[in-house]
């Protein structure tokens, strides 16, 4: 699925990313964690094409493609999405007008047909429902007066209808309560098959338990220097990063 | 005809000497403005006067422009109910609208206007030779009445338009102005509003790339009247919408909505001011410039407050977004108010597309083009979400959509 080799990536001078080497086979999920400023988000917005940031060497392949020399767009129309930490709003944006145009730019891209808004409606219902969202957030502005948790689960919405094939979740259960934790990692797991992967960065093992990695990555200071099981993820919880700090200088 | 008299100021003033003794209407007021125009000269040109008024734009080009004349022979009717082809009615292609008269027919000039003062009012009020007379009787709702101007070749034409609403009539009166070549079209509009009755005015400005379009609209509103009014300009090189409102009764409204949409060199000065002469009225003044090219967009808007006029509600808003580093808005907001019981807010911006904004739509898949034209619309919603008839609004809004597509093209 994804394949990344010795990637650095800076924004103006500064240095972030140093040299990530990670591989993430088909079907699996994968936890990314670490101290804050390690460099988390900006994998995460590197992976999906954000010009702030300046690759400056290593590659990515994603399916075979080299997903570096796409533009944004195709990365998507490819099957990569980033939910994002903080939801962009987009005033004078209507939520449901927002994801049907992306929905159907997708499905442009992939040779399918354009669903109407009625069309788009019926699917967009379903997945509000799976994910308890009121039937309103679809008419109002995208993320406009949303609360925390109400941006994070229009993120979930939105990846379950792109339906990627990696998704990329930039602590995506910061400001949920449980219950919200629970749906957000129920629309993750509805989406595991074997042609899905996923990226999960976050800070805390609570997801975890609902949404059980295949490997825990630690990311600091731009580099990836402990991975292991769901265990590691454990691990830290109880001891911190200093010890994994500790041990890998 | 020599190349000097068609031209500029002086070549207004040759045609009116010209054309004196065959124009409608009182020969004295003709005369009169015909002085004032001398007087003032036209904006920017080599014998205008400078004033505060006309001070982000110039008339330069018009100064030297040659209006050799029309081609009016080649043109079709666009839908419109009235349609006046280089300023003139044409009922050929036109359909019965009651309430109508031409002005060739009934020529009056209302007492508005001041040509004493408005280099462009005094222009027209020397030339004016037809236009739209159209009033609503008390009590009727009039529904929608479509006003078309066609300008071709390079005429210049000042048709002077009034539209009289009496007690608790209502319009939607929707102006289009369209055409092909250089023209000039230089329309004043004198619209009384009554009591309780409303007017929504929805002005569409896509005239020819190369025409100038100047328009003077002064609306008087008496109690608990409303005049709703909305522009799109979108066409035209240099371009001026003058909006003179006063209210004048207890609980008027006036709304003086805009959006400039401008690309290129063009040109566009959205200039409103608003009366509050009795109180408890309301006004409101959101123009959107979106600005694109090396195109310059200027919004000039003041509220002024008589000392009586307390419990006024007046609240003014200009935005733009500048689509290229060579765009430039001027944006001259100015409060006078003498009451000391008024609610009067003000505002004004200027940006780029968000750049967030666009990664976030990019990153769900949108294209590149696509998610700026969202953007563009977004922008632009809040101004045109004012038009509350759904049928007008889509109108605009293809319109939109249409500009867009040229400049993504």
């Amino acid at each position: 699925m994804l394949d990344i080799r010795g990637l650095t990536a800076s924004i103006g001078d500064k240095s972030i990313l140093r040299g990530i080497d990670l591989v993430v086979p088909d079907g699996e999920v994968h936890a990314i964690m670490g101290p804050n400023g390690s460099g988390k988000s900006t994998l995460g917005y590197v992976l999906s094409g954000r010009e702030d940031y300046t690759v400056t060497g290593g590659s990515v392949t994603f399916n075979g493609i080299d997903l570096l020399s796409l533009e944004p767009e195709a990365r998507a129309a490819a099957g990569v999405f980033l939910a994002f930490q903080a939801p962009i709003e987009l005033p004078g944006v209507n939520n449901a007008n927002f994801l049907r145009t992306a929905l159907n730019a997708i499905r442009r891209a992939h040779g399918e047909s354009e669903l109407d808004a009625m069309q788009f409606l019926k699917v967009a219902r379903v997945e509000t429902k799976r994910l308890s969202m009121p039937d309103d957030m679809l008419k109002r502005n995208v993320n406009v007066g949303f609360s925390g948790g109400e941006k994070k689960r229009n993120e979930v919405l939105q990846m379950a209808l792109l339906r990627p094939k990696l998704a990329i979740l930039d602590e995506t259960d910061s400001g949920l309560d449980i219950d919200a934790l629970k749906i957000v990692a129920d629309g993750v797991n509805a989406l595991r098959s074997p042609t899905f992967s996923a990226l999960v960065i976050t800070h805390h093992q609570r997801l975890l338990d609902h949404l059980v990695p295949n490997r825990v990555h630690v990311l600091a200071h731009g580099r990836i220097i402990r991975s292991g099981g769901p265990e590691l993820a454990r691990e830290l919880e109880k001891t911190g990063y200093a010890g994994v700090l500790a041990e890998a200088a | 005809m020599s190349a000097i008299s068609t031209m500029g100021a002086a070549g207004f003033l040759a045609r009116f000497e010209a054309l004196r003794d065959s124009l409608p209407g009182c020969a004295a007021e003709r005369a009169a403005a015909a002085e004032s125009f001398r007087a003032l000269g036209l904006p920017g040109g080599t014998s205008g006067r400078r004033s505060e008024a006309w001070k982000y734009t110039s008339l330069r080009p018009l100064a030297e422009a040659d209006f050799a004349g029309s081609t009016a022979d080649t043109v079709h009717g666009d839908g419109a109910d009235l349609v006046f082809v280089d300023g003139v009615f044409r009922p050929d292609l036109s359909t019965t609208v009651p309430g109508f008269t031409q002005f060739a027919e009934a020529p009056a000039f209302g007492p508005l206007p001041r040509p004493d003062r408005d280099p462009l009012v005094a222009l027209n009020t020397m030339l004016a030779a037809d236009g739209a007379v159209l009033r609503v009787p008390a009590g009727v709702n009039a529904g929608i009445v479509r006003l078309g101007s066609i300008g071709t070749g390079a005429s210049a034409f000042h048709p002077r338009h009034m539209i009289h609403l009496e007690q608790g009539a209502s319009l939607i009166l929707l102006e289009t102005a369209t055409g092909n070549g250089a023209y000039l079209h230089n329309p004043v509009t004198e619209i009384t509003v009554a009591e309780g009755a409303h007017l929504t005015h929805i002005r569409l400005q896509d005239e020819a790339t190369d025409a100038f379009h100047l328009a003077t609209i002064y609306a008087e509103v008496a109690e608990g009247g409303t005049y709703d009014g909305f522009s799109l300009i979108l066409g035209g090189r240099v371009t001026r919408t003058e909006i003179h409102a006063v209210l004048n009764g207890k609980s008027a409204t006036a709304h003086m909505n805009g959006a400039q949409l401008l690309t290129g060199t063009q040109h566009a000065d959205f200039t409103s001011v608003v009366r509050h002469a009795e109180p408890n009225g309301t006004s409101r003044q959101t123009v959107k410039n979106v600005l694109n090219g090396r195109s310059r967009g200027v919004f000039q808007g003041r509220i002024e407050v008589a000392r009586h006029a307390q419990k006024t509600d007046g609240y003014q808003m200009n935005q733009a977004l500048l689509l290229s580093p060579d765009a430039e808005i001027d944006s001259k907001p100015e409060l006078e108010i003498f009451a000391d019981d008024v609610k009067c807010s003000h505002g004004a911006t200027v940006g780029e597309l968000d750049a967030e904004q666009l990664f976030y739509l990019r990153s769900r898949g949108v294209p590149d083009s696509e998610a700026r034209a969202l953007l563009v619309r977004a922008f632009l919603a809040e101004a045109l979400d004012l038009v509350t008839d759904e049928a007008i609004r889509a109108i605009l809004e293809q319109r939109v959509d249409a500009w867009w597509e040229r400049q993504a093209a």
